[in-house]
């Protein structure tokens, strides 16, 4: 583990659990607030930026520009007829919606917002809690609002809500995996499982001496750890459902998936998980590999940046950004086929991953030996590497036979082809119908005729 | 460590440590009877889920953070979702027949269950009644993760990777036993099918439907061709040949 002075601002373990019962109950209000006012704005921030994409305004008439579109839709949605299938299963039916929010908003507990901050004279960390293993908790939720969409599938009682369900059930279970082993690349490089650890172990990161000079670089884990925080964040898109990997809710193949039967409020309740789930994951995307609420680094060079309320404005700078990588994916990329998505989640990502663990550990094991060694240990490994790219067998496909080619070997009796240079003469009954057209480009004489 | 595994760990029940308690066990206990109680295998599989959480949180309260998060993420997220699954596909009326095959089964069951509960029950509390946990402080000391992972990697390494092991073994074999074998040479591309359905020999068009005449519009009646030959092609394999006398297949004079 890296020697991380802990600068004052920084929230320890020791600092949580000592907030009077009316702070406690203001930063949970304040977390489900982030959550449903990200997605009364994520909603209309989506549809605007997919239509800036598409050419489009998008939504701009209801307040100013737009913004209370979502807020419509939301009321509207309420007045709907609420319908049950005669085949559901009621209990279920009711509940699915319920866990799915639940999970969603409950996995916002442990995100650090900023630092320690003095709210009316108590100093307290603006997070509602941390625990030793908060990374964990948030996977726990994220594993468990699975239930939602596939009892949500599965108590409509009708097919296609039963096939988005048993999608989803493989499909999370699926890109879980890969997410719990890109999050296990953040843990042995911060030594910690608990959020505001790994926020602190990122604020100070490597020191680098250059002619005596001391340059603090980033220490940002999507910087160390890059092919970590891209598959993890590959991960997410699929763990929330998102475009390209909405296949749950495939529109072209299974109508609207798990939630074709929901109407009215339970509807509204399964759109709000999906919105509070991207905010969720974006934010935990922020703190695991973005440092948190740590400012950026033009900003660093000011001292106060990391102090006070302030660092709460570079954290939902940095979630918004994310959320609008969410937004570009789905305005830009097609949906994948399903076998294709399973195939690139077990066969590509998850030994990518493991690799990546194993070279990570390797170059850990090796970091307190003398600087020769490790060179040339590290020279060794990238030799191999690269010797066994060059000379893997690549699969050359044999040069295609030209069409001419292809069609003098075809069998006897096969169908008969045109020629290839056929010339096709132009339809004597195109020309006619110009001709009968003519008089219609005539200019108007003088008013002679009676019409 | 938070103030709640602090106090777990020395040993005492603290408040919160003991409401939650009383809150969630009753509620581990109705999801146990639920499970076994349930007539739907969805609503049997969700009960589960129930007791399952709240064994997590107490896993929690026991200072294991750690356990107890991996209980809610693997047995609840990924092993109970994979027998929703299984149940899905199976079909969602799989419910359970109420006949008794063996005569006096369920008040044996009752009464043998209900024998197995107390005996357990009086056993573990006469046991440990009284006991002061002991250790903990030292298995915690430089954090339940840290322990953990210590104990796992240096001392019981050797049974860690056995166990691994066997579960890819297991893991091998299920993917051996349910793959189907397909060469690659059976596989076919679109192109490949293409050239197949317009190789000489092959009839390219879609194939003639079954004959009406006025005696018969049936599926099973085969059509005739130009030339006055009936044609197996119209009619679809699955049908059993029907025999017809020579009257039934002579032109009823209808094609003059």
């Amino acid at each position: 583990m890296n020697p991380v002075i802990l600068a004052a601002q920084d929230p320890t373990l020791a600092d949580f659990g000592k907030d009077p019962w009316w702070l406690v109950l203001g930063k949970i209000l304040f977390a489900f607030v982030v959550a449903v006012a990200a997605t009364l704005l994520g909603v209309w921030f989506e549809r605007r930026v997919v239509g800036r994409m598409a050419v489009r305004p998008g939504p701009n008439q209801a307040g100013p520009f737009g913004l209370l579109q979502t807020l419509a839709d939301g009321v509207k949605l309420a007045f709907k007829e609420d319908i049950l299938p005669r085949k559901a299963d009621k209990v279920v039916y009711f509940f699915a919606p319920v866990i799915s929010v639940v999970c969603a908003v409950t996995a916002l507990s442990v995100i650090p917002f900023g630092p320690m901050v003095s709210i009316f004279g108590h100093r307290t960390p603006l997070q509602v809690t941390d625990v030793s293993v908060a990374v964990l908790v948030v996977l726990a939720f994220s594993s468990l609002a699975v239930y939602g969409i596939v009892l949500g599938g599965w108590a409509s009682g009708s097919t296609y809500p039963l096939l988005g369900g048993l999608r989803s059930a493989a499909q999370l279970v699926s890109y879980e995996v890969t997410m719990g082993l890109s999050v296990v690349a953040v843990f042995m490089t911060a030594g910690t499982m608990s959020t505001s650890g790994i926020v602190a172990q990122q604020g100070d990161g490597t020191r680098l001496s250059i002619g005596g000079f001391d340059l603090a670089a980033p220490g940002w884990y999507a910087i160390l750890l890059l092919p970590s925080f891209i598959m993890f964040f590959i991960a997410i898109v699929g763990e929330t459902n998102r475009a390209p990997f909405d296949l749950p809710e495939a529109e072209s193949e299974l109508v609207a998936g798990f939630q074709t039967e929901y109407s009215s409020l339970k509807f509204a309740l399964f759109m709000l998980s999906e919105y509070v789930a991207m905010v969720t994951m974006s934010a935990f995307t922020v703190t695991l590999f973005l440092g948190g609420w740590h400012a950026p680094w033009p900003i660093t060079i000011w001292s106060g940046a990391n102090e006070g309320w302030w660092p709460m404005l570079w954290f939902f700078g940095k979630v918004i950004m994310l959320v609008f990588v969410f937004v570009w994916l789905r305005g830009t990329l097609p949906r994948l086929r399903y076998d294709q998505f399973m195939r690139f989640g077990w066969k590509v990502l998850l030994p990518l991953n493991l690799v990546w663990i194993m070279v990570l550990a390797g170059l850990r094991s090796i970091e307190d030996w003398q600087a020769r060694d490790r060179l040339l240990v590290t020279a060794v490994g990238a030799g191999v590497l690269l010797l066994a790219t060059l000379f893997w067998p690549a699969r050359k496909k044999e040069p295609k036979p030209s069409l001419q080619e292809q069609a003098d070997t075809r069998p006897y009796g096969s169908f008969p082809l045109p020629p290839m240079d056929l010339q096709v003469p132009p339809s004597p009954r195109t020309k006619r119908v110009l001709a009968e057209r003519e008089p219609a480009n005539v200019v108007a004489g003088p008013d002679s005729r009676e019409v | 460590m938070t103030s709640a595994t602090v106090l777990a760990a020395a040993g005492q029940v603290s408040g919160g440590e003991e409401v939650t308690f009383w809150i969630l066990a009753p509620l581990a206990l109705l999801g146990a009877v639920g499970m076994v109680w349930a007539r739907n295998a969805v609503h049997s599989a969700l009960w589960l889920v129930l007791t399952m959480l709240c064994l997590g949180v107490f896993y929690v309260l026991q200072a294991g953070p750690f356990i107890g998060m991996v209980q809610i993420i693997v047995y609840t997220g990924a092993i109970m979702m994979l027998f929703l699954f299984v149940l899905m596909l199976v079909g969602r009326d799989a419910s359970d027949s109420l006949i008794e095959t063996l005569r006096g089964q369920r008040v044996a069951a009752v009464v043998l269950g209900l024998g197995f509960a107390g005996l357990v029950g009086t056993g573990l509390y006469r046991a440990l009644d009284g006991v002061q946990a002991v250790g903990l402080d030292q298995a915690n000391g430089e954090g339940n993760v840290q322990g953990i992972a210590r104990l796992l990697f240096t001392k019981y390494v050797f049974a860690f990777e056995l166990t691994s092991a066997l579960l890819i073994t297991a893991a091998i074999g299920a993917m051996v036993l349910a793959h189907v074998e397909r060469r690659k040479a059976d596989r076919m591309d679109q192109i490949a099918t293409m050239k197949a359905r317009f190789r000489p020999g092959n009839y390219p068009g879609p194939k003639p439907g079954p004959g009406v005449y006025a005696t018969s519009s049936s599926v099973a009646t085969p059509a005739r061709l130009p030339d006055g030959r009936l044609t197996d092609r119209s009619i679809p394999e699955i049908m059993p040949v029907r025999e017809l006398t020579a009257e039934e297949t002579a032109p009823k004079g209808t094609d003059r």
